[in-house]
């Protein structure tokens, strides 16, 4: 699995605020770059498949760990 | 290509209806649609400059109360002077406890996302509002000038 060239720390934070900040951050961040998120908001795993559908960056991991959520993704 | 687009019309002006139009606006920017939003009657009170807005218990059956106040509490009791303010601070608490952004914070990812917002310059008269109460980077016009951009939307919806 690919490194990730930077980490949002999203935890504690609830819809659509995960979803803004790593909008933000994947702005600063050039192509093919791979962006790491953590949340805990349940809703952002349904929430962080369809963002990256709709803008075109792909979502290489989507996975629960110790009741976090941990996403990486890819900018296009 | 070009983006896709939305358009919202926000008529409410209470704490928890300030929510959908915002969350709705920046989350479509973050997408990247392009959003215009409409602001008219009460709607205005999300353009204010200082933002007062409450949430109020009254003539609201579907308000989840504290301590299941709801249950036990008489319905008149929700007109008591104060209930309004008391509502409004436990709404925000819990909001910030849950990581809820502030409206005043959502407002301002919609400005940083370039939400185009307009307030409606009918209302904004009506009321006897003055421009100096708004934020800034926001427009005035009225209801041809939402179809503007309504008139090309692939998503419209009335808040």
């Amino acid at each position: 699995m690919a490194n990730a060239d930077k980490e949002l720390d999203a935890t504690g934070l609830n819809c659509p605020l995960p979803i803004l900040r790593a909008k933000k951050s994947l702005g600063e961040m050039t192509s093919g770059q791979v962006l790491r998120i953590v949340a805990t908001d349940p809703g952002s795993v349904k929430d962080f498949e369809a963002f990256a559908k709709q803008t075109g960056n792909s979502l290489l991991e989507s996975k629960e760990e110790g009741g976090k959520f941990v996403f990486m993704l890819k900018k296009s | 290509m070009s983006n896709k687009k939305l358009s919202i019309i926000a008529t409410k002006g209470t704490l928890d209806w300030a929510y959908p139009p915002f969350i709705l606006a920046s989350t479509a920017a973050a997408l990247g649609y392009d959003v215009t939003v409409f602001f008219t009657f009460y709607g205005l009170q999300l353009l204010k400059r200082k933002l007062c807005l409450q949430v109020s218990p009254l003539g609201n059956p579907g308000m989840p109360m504290p301590m299941a106040m709801d249950k036990w509490f008489p319905v008149i009791g929700t007109a008591m002077p104060g209930m309004q303010s008391i509502m409004t601070m436990m709404m925000k608490n819990k909001m910030k406890a849950k990581g809820v952004a502030s409206v005043d914070e959502l407002r301002g990812l919609c400005l940083e996302a370039e939400v185009k917002m307009i307030a409606c310059q009918m209302t904004v008269d009506l009321f006897d509002m003055k421009k100096d109460d708004f934020i800034s980077g926001i427009s005035f016009g009225g209801a041809a000038t939402f179809f503007e951009y309504a008139g090309e939307s692939d998503v419209s919806l009335f808040i």
